[in-house]
């Protein structure tokens, strides 16, 4: 039996394959393409895709090619890092406030509601604030807010599954601490977890996609996709087609970890 | 109820601590002299001399352990004593009191609008599921949920403004220029309380009770209004507390983009000038409405659904 089951009914595979094909087009670009996204070239302003240019170039002539791949691997590697911070932080410290109860359950709680009395973005706002144009201050405010939402349902779900008799059962025959967890905790946790993760990561997209188009977030010359908005923005009449990339990026990220997430609770 | 307003009360305390410490910590990470810089916001950037900025210095108390002055940071905060602006040199409980209107006003008629809209295409759907128009509502509601509310604003605007020409592109002033930024809003709210309110109208019209006050005799459309309706509202309205994040994050979102004059533009305006007693005022103004949206939300739940009213 594998740890974890993928069963994926249609729509989940379609975002599944928009996910994919835009970590290609990231990856590939990296791998093959030689431009650089924050190289001007005056000469180039506002340039049609053409042969050498395959999306055009923007204002200051930069390859659009080379910063759209760089903003899809930003959003990929920031929503990755952040995904995986709070499913590990939020199922341990969920599964051990639902096992435990106690004072563990009562200082968790009181620190869940604390973060939660502000709206989230909020939160990752004043926090950006503090440290602007960090990577890091992003990742860290974006994962303390998505961290509460794992840590909610987990835990909801481990006080369901510690208390079956099925459980109980398994305690009184000895079983360790580990065999209980995997056998009767993480089964019920894990098609959550999974779900979760995937609209963790569109949430944490959007997260930075908002703050960049606030000029809260990444601070020029890096390509982040809502800072690409605002700065294109101008540009519209002259080029639209170069408004729409990053648009149409971050509509693709979104809606595809929203489809694999499947629907929604 | 009593219960209820205690822990909303509880929440607006977490909302104040929250936000002064961090205000706080921003303070103090700021680069260079913090009586240097208070002495520019009130002399101006031209006549700040030494020795003005040692006035301030004897005045505010800059010199005292940063516990200390953590302390009167939060007695300040307790005191609704927000200090100036250090960009404008207003006071910024004026500033804030002046955008607390607009975004009053705006998130009043965004949710008005999403509830109009949400409404009906969430009951119709919900009268037949699984048919043509649920599906179709599906779709759009799942590809507008996939757009952060500043794309759809962006669309909008580049069709009704730029294209048509129907509605201004940005600003305030008449009441044409709370269309756009509330209909995003709205637009937002709706593509998910519609999914809810056509789940609740699903549930409610094949649960028994319902069959049964169509067998006694009632016509259809007296069921809904008698039956139908109270029950469907419940998860609807609670749901509408989970929106609220939304419709905050929307609101900071959507008035920078309309340069709507409301406190989501001071905020994001306060974050980008690094202007920290404004931050401090818009933020707490921010999560002020978040929980008093919250406790209005939690007393409509109450007086709603009586059964929930023993917890």
């Amino acid at each position: 039996m594998s740890l974890v089951t993928l069963r994926l009914r249609p729509s989940q595979w379609v975002g599944a394959a928009m996910i994919l094909s835009l970590l290609i087009f990231a990856l590939l670009e990296a791998w093959l393409h030689s431009g650089h996204y924050a190289k001007q070239n005056l000469a180039n302003y506002l340039m049609m895709p053409n042969v050498q240019e395959w999306l055009g170039t923007d204002q200051f002539g930069r390859s659009m090619m080379a910063r759209m791949g760089s903003a899809i691997r930003l959003s990929f590697l920031l929503s990755f890092f952040c995904v995986l911070t709070s499913v590990l932080l939020g199922s341990f410290l969920g599964v051990m406030a639902g096992w435990y109860g106690g004072w563990i359950d009562r200082v968790l709680n009181w620190v869940v509601n604390i973060l939660m009395a502000l709206p989230g973005l909020i939160l990752v706002l004043l926090l950006a604030a503090i440290l602007p144009g960090s990577f890091l201050m992003l990742y860290f405010a974006i994962s303390l807010v998505l961290w509460l939402e794992y840590y909610r349902v987990v835990r909801a779900l481990t006080q369901v599954a510690v208390s079956s008799p099925q459980m109980e059962a398994s305690r009184q025959l000895g079983f360790g601490r580990f065999y209980l967890f995997k056998r009767h905790i993480w089964p019920s946790l894990q098609s959550s977890v999974l779900t979760l993760a995937a609209f963790g990561a569109a949430n944490s997209i959007l997260a930075l996609a908002s703050l960049g188009f606030i000029y809260v977030g990444l601070q020029p010359p890096v390509a982040e996709l809502g800072l690409m908005v605002v700065e294109l923005l101008p540009y519209f009449d002259e080029a639209p087609w170069i408004l729409m990339q990053p648009l149409v990026a971050i509509f693709m990220l979104v809606l595809g970890f929203n489809l694999l997430a499947g629907k929604a609770k | 109820m009593k219960s209820i307003l205690l822990n909303r009360l509880m929440q607006a305390v977490m909302v104040a601590w929250g936000v002064g410490t961090l205000t706080f910590i921003f303070m103090r990470t700021l680069p260079g002299d913090m009586a240097y810089r208070i002495a520019a916001g009130r002399y101006g950037q031209d006549n700040v001399t030494a020795e003005a900025a040692e006035l301030v210095r004897q005045e505010l108390n800059l010199d005292v352990s940063p516990w200390l002055a953590y302390l009167n940071w939060l007695w300040d905060l307790v005191q609704l004593n927000f200090g100036t602006s250090l960009i404008s040199g207003a006071p910024v409980i004026h500033e804030v009191q002046h955008q607390l209107g607009h975004s009053l006003g705006l998130a009043f008629v965004a949710i008005l609008l999403s509830a109009i809209i949400a409404f009906p295409l969430g009951v119709l759907s919900g009268m037949r599921v699984g048919g043509l128009f649920d599906r179709c509502l599906l779709i759009i509601s799942a590809l507008l949920r996939a757009q952060p509310v500043f794309v759809i604003g962006l669309l909008l605007i580049l069709l009704f403004a730029v294209n048509w020409r129907i509605f201004p592109v940005a600003g305030f002033g008449t009441p044409a220029h709370i269309v756009l930024p509330a209909l995003a809003l709205a637009l937002v709210l709706a593509s998910v309380s519609s999914r809810v309110i056509r789940d609740s109208t699903h549930r409610v019209i094949h649960s028994s009770f319902y069959t049964f006050a169509r067998v006694k005799g009632l016509s259809a459309s007296q069921t809904f209004a008698r039956h139908g309706l109270r029950n469907l509202s419940v998860p609807v309205v609670a749901f509408m507390g989970i929106q609220l994040v939304g419709l905050i994050e929307g609101i900071v979102m959507v008035e920078s983009l309309f340069s709507w004059p409301g406190i989501g533009h001071g905020l994001a305006h306060a974050i980008f000038s690094r202007d920290v007693p404004m931050i401090q005022g818009t933020a707490l103004m921010m999560g002020l409405i978040f929980v008093c949206l919250n406790t209005v939300i939690d007393i409509a739940c109450y007086q709603l659904d009586p059964r929930g009213r023993l917890q």
